[in-house]
This record gives C-alpha cells, sequence and structure tokens, in this order.
C-alpha cells in the first residue's frame, strides 16, 4: 500500500484567496447568467474578451509555467484554484484546453516547447490537445494521428475540447521513430465544432491531412509528457467540479428559503433539508480530495497519481449529483431555459465523462494501491 | 502575562522530567505531578492542570513526554471525563469543583459518566423527566450541602451510559420545574454514584456485550452544593456538554486504510479467490470514501491550526458512521463462509469499544450505533442544515407548552 504525502497543504494560502477575489469580481461582472445563455446560441459562444482579461491581465494562463518560459512561476495549486471559480460561474473560456492540457503537455514536453508554450502562458494564443476529452490517465498512447516521410500529420481526433478556438494543437502521434508530440498552427487543421452536450465547452471534430507539424517530444518523454497532461487534467478538473457543486448547492440552499409552498419555505422540510445537508458533506469531501490532488500535483510529490484517482473518483459523481438536485429542488423553474441551472447539468454531466469516468478512475486506482480485480 | 510558546512547554517537559524520571516515579504520581507542573491540559487555567496556552500545544506536550516513555492517563477509557465533564464543570463549576473535581479526573482516579438520555428522551434530550425536587429540610454544611441551599431529591431512569459500572460521579440533567416549556426547568448536577439510591444495571447490546447501562436513580439525595450554574439554566449547561462531545469526536487522524477499511483490504489482498467485480467496485467506491474523509479530517485540523475553525466539523461524524456501516457489511460478505459464524456471544464489559479486536460479525453489529450514538445521522442532518445552511427550521409544535403537558 502507498502512503500518504506528508503533511500536504490542503487549506487555501493567502495569495491564492487573493487570486480567487480578483478572479471572482472579473466574472461575477463579466459572465453573469442570462448573458451566458444567450451568448450559447450566438455565432461567438466562446467569450474571447472575457478570456482574453483572464488569461492575459490577471495573468492566470501562464500559472503553472515558470517565469524564464513567459509564465507566472505559480503551481498547479493556484491553477486549480482558477479553475474552481470557473467551475461556479461556468465561464465560456478555453481554460481547460489551453490553459491546463496544452500547457502540462508542452511543459513535460521539454525545450522545443519553450517557443510555443510562452505563447500560450502570456495568454497571447489559444492551445488545445487534440485528444477525445474523455481520454483517461493511463490510456494507451493514442495512434489516431500519423506522421508521414516528410514529417506532416494525417489523422482524425474527435472530442477535442476547446479546439474550435485554438490556434496552435498540441497532437500526439505515431511515426516511423514511435510515438512523438507535435504542433501545429490551427489554420493547417480542419476543424468542425459539433452540437455539445455542454453549452459551455464546446468539442470539436479535428481533421488533419497533411498538416506541417514541428516535433516538440519525441519518444522518449512523449509518452510522459501525454500522461502528465492528462492527469494534471483530471486533478484540475476536480476543483471545477468543485466549483459547479459549490454554486449549485449555495443557489439551492437560497431558493428553497425563499420558495413558499404548504404555508412555509419549502426549505424548512425534512426531507429536502437532509438532501442538501448531504450535499453539504459531499462539497466537503470534494473539496479535501482536489486540494489534495492539486497540492501533490504542484509538488511533483509520487502520491499524485493515487490523489488525482481519489479525486476524480469522488469529485465526477458529487458534481453531478449537486446539479441534479439543483435541478429537482428548483422543480418546475429548474426546467426552463432561462435559469442557468441547465448550463451547470450541461457542465457536470460533460465532466463526469470527461478525462475518464469515476469507475475507470476507480479501476485504475486498484492497480495504484494493491487492489487488484 | 503572554501565551507560553511550544519552546516554553517543552522547557517545562524538561523541568517535569527532570524531577519525576517515569522510570523510577509511580504511574499515578507521575500522572499527579504532570497535572500540577500545568501540563495536562494545556489550555486549562494555570493551578487547574493548564498554563492558559493555545489548545493546538497540547501536542507538543504530548509527542515530547511520548518519547521520553512517560505513562499517559488512558484517554480512550476516561474519555466521558476529559472531553465532557471537565469542559462543563471548568466553565459553570464553583472554584471549589475545580478543586475537588479536575485533578482526580484528569488522572483517571476518578471515573465520570454521563447521565442524559432516558428511554423518553433520546435526540430530544429536552423532553428528560428524571425529577429533581428540592427538600427544604436538608442542605447543611454537615451532609456536604451549602447552608440554607437544601438537598435535592431525584427520581428517574438513565438509559445509554457508558462506564456507570465504573464511575465515581456523573453529570446529570434532571426536570426541577415542569410547569414551564421543555428547554426551562432543567437543573444540572454532580452525581455521587455511591449515593444510597444508585442502581446501575448492564444493558445488554445486540454484540452480545454490555458498554452501556441503565441507571435507575430512586431518591437519590444531592446536595444544592453540588449543582452547575442557576436553578432552571440546565439545558444551557447540556449544551456546552454535547458541544464538546461533537468536538471530541470529529477530529480523529485517519492514516490512509486506518479505521475498518484496514481488515476489508486485507481480506480483499488474501482471498483472491471471492474476489468479483461487483466487489471490486463497491471496496474501491469505499476506498475512495475513506481516503477522501481522512483528507477532510487533516482539512479541518489544519484549520483549526490555523485558526479558521470551519462548520465542516458537523458532518464528519455522519460520514464516518456512514462508511463504517458499509465497510463492516462489505466485509462479512468477502469472508464467504466464515462470515456465517461469530466470534463470541458472550455478555461482556468492554472498557473501551475496541473493533480490531473483534471479528468482522461484531464490526458490522457494532458499527449500527455509530449513526445513532452521539446524536443520530438523522438530528446530525438537521443541525447541518439548520445551522451551517442556514435552513428554517419546521415548525415546533413543543415550544410553547409546559413540559407536564407535552404527550408522552
Amino acid at each position: 500500500m502507498t502512503e500518504r504525502a506528508d503533511s500536504p497543504d490542503l487549506l487555501y494560502s493567502d495569495v491564492e484567496e487573493d487570486l480567487r477575489a480578483s478572479v471572482r469580481d472579473l466574472l461575477t461582472d463579466r459572465a453573469e447568467p442570462s448573458a451566458l445563455i444567450a451568448r450559447t446560441e450566438s455565432a461567438e459562444p466562446y467569450d474571447l474578451k472575457l478570456w482574453h482579461t483572464l488569461a492575459a491581465e490577471l495573468g492566470t494562463a501562464g500559472l503553472m509555467v515558470p517565469e524564464d518560459l513567459g509564465g507566472h512561476g505559480g503551481s498547479v495549486r493556484e491553477t486549480a484554484l482558477v479553475a474552481e471559480e470557473l467551475g461556479r460561474s461556468v465561464a465560456p473560456v478555453p481554460f481547460l484546453g489551453s490553459t491546463v492540457l496544452a500547457t502540462s503537455a508542452l511543459l513535460a514536453a521539454g525545450p522545443a516547447a519553450s517557443e510555443v508554450l510562452g505563447r500560450l502562458a502570456s495568454g497571447a494564443v489559444i492551445g488545445a490537445l487534440a485528444v477525445p476529452l474523455t481520454t483517461a490517465p493511463g490510456a494507451d498512447f493514442p495512434s489516431a494521428v500519423t506522421v508521414g516521410a516528410d514529417g506532416a500529420l494525417s489523422g482524425r481526433v474527435g472530442a477535442v475540447a476547446d479546439a474550435s478556438v485554438a490556434e496552435v494543437f498540441v497532437v500526439p502521434a505515431v511515426g516511423p521513430d514511435g510515438p512523438g508530440l507535435y504542433t501545429v498552427d490551427a489554420s493547417a487543421a480542419a476543424v468542425t465544432e459539433l452540437v455539445s452536450l455542454d453549452l459551455t465547452r464546446r468539442i470539436s471534430d479535428v481533421v488533419f491531412e497533411g498538416a506541417p507539424a514541428a516535433r516538440v517530444a519525441d519518444a522518449d518523454t512523449a509518452p510522459a509528457a501525454l500522461q502528465r497532461a492528462l492527469t494534471v487534467g483530471a486533478g484540475v478538473l476536480a476543483s471545477e467540479q468543485v466549483g459547479i457543486t459549490d454554486w449549485c448547492l449555495t443557489e439551492t440552499v437560497a431558493y428553497v428559503k425563499e420558495r413558499y409552498q404548504f404555508g412555509r419555505p419549502v426549505g424548512s422540510f425534512q426531507a429536502l433539508k437532509h438532501r442538501l445537508a448531504t450535499l453539504y458533506l459531499e462539497l466537503v469531501s470534494a473539496r479535501a480530495a482536489a486540494r489534495y490532488a492539486a497540492d501533490t500535483l504542484a509538488n511533483g510529490h509520487e502520491d499524485s497519481d493515487v490523489a488525482v484517482a481519489v479525486a476524480a473518483a469522488r469529485c465526477s459523481p458529487i458534481a453531478l449529483h449537486a446539479a441534479e438536485e439543483a435541478l429537482q429542488l428548483h422543480a418546475g423553474i429548474g426546467m426552463t431555459w432561462e435559469h442557468p441551472i441547465h448550463l451547470y447539468l450541461k457542465r457536470a454531466k460533460s465532466d463526469d465523462v470527461a478525462l475518464g469516468t469515476a469507475g475507470r478512475h476507480r479501476a485504475r486506482l486498484g492497480g495504484l494501491v494493491d487492489l487488484p480485480a | 502575562m503572554s501565551a507560553p510558546t511550544a519552546d516554553d512547554l517543552r522547557a517545562r517537559v524538561r523541568a517535569l522530567l527532570a524531577e519525576n524520571d517515569p522510570k523510577t516515579v509511580a504511574r499515578l504520581d507521575f500522572l499527579r505531578a504532570r497535572f500540577d507542573a500545568g501540563l495536562a491540559w494545556v489550555h486549562f487555567p494555570a493551578g487547574l492542570g493548564g498554563l492558559d496556552a493555545p489548545r493546538s500545544l497540547q501536542s507538543v506536550v504530548d509527542a515530547e513526554l511520548a518519547e521520553a516513555g512517560a505513562p499517559d492517563n488512558s484517554p480512550r477509557q476516561i474519555v466521558i471525563g476529559l472531553g465532557m465533564a471537565a469542559p462543563t464543570i471548568l466553565r459553570f463549576g464553583t472554584p471549589e469543583h475545580h478543586r475537588r473535581y479536575l485533578r482526580p479526573l484528569w488522572t483517571g482516579e476518578e471515573v465520570w459518566c454521563q447521565l442524559f438520555s432516558e428511554p423518553g428522551a433520546g435526540s430530544d434530550l429536552a423532553a428528560l423527566g428524571t425529577k429533581a425536587v428540592r427538600d427544604g429540610n436538608g442542605g447543611t454544611p454537615a451532609n456536604g450541602g451549602v447552608a440554607g441551599g437544601g438537598d435535592w431529591v431525584v427520581t428517574g431512569q438513565k438509559v445509554w451510559t457508558s462506564g456507570a459500572h465504573l464511575a465515581r460521579f456523573a453529570i446529570l440533567v434532571t426536570r426541577t420545574d415542569p410547569d414551564v416549556p421543555k428547554h426551562q426547568g432543567m437543573t444540572y448536577f454532580v452525581c455521587d454514584m455511591s449515593a444510597p439510591g444508585v442502581e446501575v444495571r448492564p444493558l445488554r447490546q445486540i454484540t452480545g456485550e454490555a458498554e452501556f447501562n441503565e441507571v435507575f436513580l430512586s431518591e437519590v439525595r444531592i446536595p444544592d452544593s453540588q449543582r452547575l450554574g442557576a436553578v432552571g439554566e440546565g439545558w444551557k449547561v447540556a449544551q456546552t456538554t454535547l458541544m464538546n462531545e461533537r468536538v471530541a469526536i470529529g477530529g480523529t487522524p485517519m492514516p490512509r486504510e486506518g479505521g475498518l477499511l484496514g481488515p476489508v483490504a486485507e481480506a480483499w489482498r488474501e482471498h483472491p479467490e471471492r474476489r468479483t467485480p461487483e466487489l471490486h467496485d463497491r471496496l474501491l467506491k469505499l476506498w475512495v470514501e475513506a481516503e477522501t474523509l481522512g483528507l477532510a479530517s487533516s482539512r479541518l485540523r489544519q484549520q483549526l491550526t490555523a485558526g479558521q475553525p470551519g462548520p465542516e466539523g458537523s458532518v464528519m461524524k455522519l460520514a464516518f458512521a456512514e462508511l463504517n456501516q458499509a465497510l463492516s457489511g462489505l466485509e462479512v460478505e468477502l469472508h464467504a463462509e466464515q462470515g456465517l459464524v461469530y466470534d463470541d456471544w458472550t455478555m461482556r464489559r468492554p472498557v473501551h469499544i475496541d473493533f480490531a479486536a473483534r471479528g468482522p460479525g461484531y464490526r458490522y453489529l457494532r458499527a449500527k450505533g455509530n449513526s445513532i450514538e452521539g446524536g443520530t445521522s438523522e438530528v446530525l442532518r438537521n443541525i447541518v442544515a439548520e445551522r451551517v445552511l442556514g435552513l428554517p427550521s419546521e415548525p415546533r409544535v413543543d415550544k410553547d407548552v409546559a413540559w407536564k403537558d407535552l404527550p408522552k
């Protein structure tokens, strides 16, 4: 059996709380629910102005990137905290695809990735990792994209998160020299945005047909770099799910206090109170699991694979439960397009299958902690 | 004077050890010396076993003394005195109570129990009916009372009293005025368990053993000097006790695969032939749950240490109760044929609950109590909903009714 990290820091530091306040202020002003709902059916489902402020002006795009590579020298902890706030607001910005998945892959790829990494870290350029968003940590290296003799890429990748606004793709591909990570300009790819279940995080099919590419990681480093991106992605996604849970619980508690039926606030009925108390307990659990995952990822602790599997296995079902309960306890209101609950339910259900389902993370955990099937 | 620092406490521990070598000094003498040095519970006042130090520094003292091989005061066995009686006595007792009770309580020379629950008043503790009536003729200094105070005569029945058969004293809540609503008209006492009229009977449980007792009180005389808090203010005093009970339950450190998960994981590893896909996923769900609760406990402790106590503690007991029940149920299944066997139905009187020393069947049955003792999960959910989430309470039909007029 493995051991937990010694004295991990499961709290939020003062610096992190300051960052949270800035991000939350921005999102409160600029990602107001009715505007989000209207945007989902507009020609610009992503809010790239908001993204520019968040990524470049507040510097959130470069939190994980060292200063000498153009970032802010923070860690996965701060990135996870931003994800928590973004989960709370379901803001339509390409944070997961660019700042988390593409950036983590490039960070682990090595020096050849520095130039692209710097552009992503500054917020000047949006990236996406060309794997299906359902890909779980521990998955085999994908072979959907192949490298031709001329070094150009060909192949098709489905359900790529944030691809429709990406300017550069980080692509795992297999060539004569084995697996590698490549960067490709989006102009060299055919991107078809799909009708996504999640209205605020879009997915696309991406097709490469002899696309010019630059190799940033070779057979020695590419598999580990992709694995690191998927692990960081799943760990940070747990924090996003904490944010979703927090919003759903807070909104629902406020609603049941003011909604009167049968002559009293519905929140005074024990049948509802117990369900909300259960959600509160789940939020407490999810937060602890997500913070541990972020802390071990930030410190490169050997327990991070276990920590991420635990956080992913616990936080996905909790966020989904919170969104489903929020809908049920808002009753008819919860079924309407004009109330933002559906945005959270769609995000929670998509997150439930993103970067590995809870069941898949449990199965992986069984191998990590010597509890084999 | 500023509060002692960790270094001050380490210096005091060294001084204590220099004067009282644990290898040669008798256990009880060592514990008394530790109390007198203010190193018993460092957050208590000076002179009462403490030094007015921050509570978080207790672990510094405990660690230093454990390393030196010093004896401890068996905290698991005297938990009710330490966790519930002592803070209540400190807050509501007189200087005379402090002097008389706290030292032998801490050293374990005098064991305490808690006479709260009744057959008709468990979760609804304020419904209790054990009667205490003032006797105008008693109460002289000669029988232990304060002149003019008068004795109280107590009659009633208490239940679920752990340790009553070992206890020298009890904290006791009684009904002194049946004509006012139930949260008023209660009065809190220290009860001498050796007084005439106190009868303790073992209460055998589903596990076969008798951890708990019924306590019958038949015209037990308690001097007014043994009262804690004002007449009729017993509910307020009891709240202090109950809040300390929940603090005591919430904050146990839990390492990975600690608690009831340990034997389940062990059974899984040792018996590959019993594995099925369904059991595997259930086991891993519980592994994840246990790990998460362990982390949530750690997070709670970090918040307390950082001086940012949150309300999270109120739900931890609830979560651990459900986890223990699910784990112990799975363990019985994992033992296949052997799961049909019980280790021993002999009636025993354990000093404390020892899950590890017993078999899976015992763990399964005893864990059922985890969601009942110390507040049922249902009552705790109400508390979380109302006090943490701020949801309105259900309409109360008993709030303004005199206790004697309530349906029983």
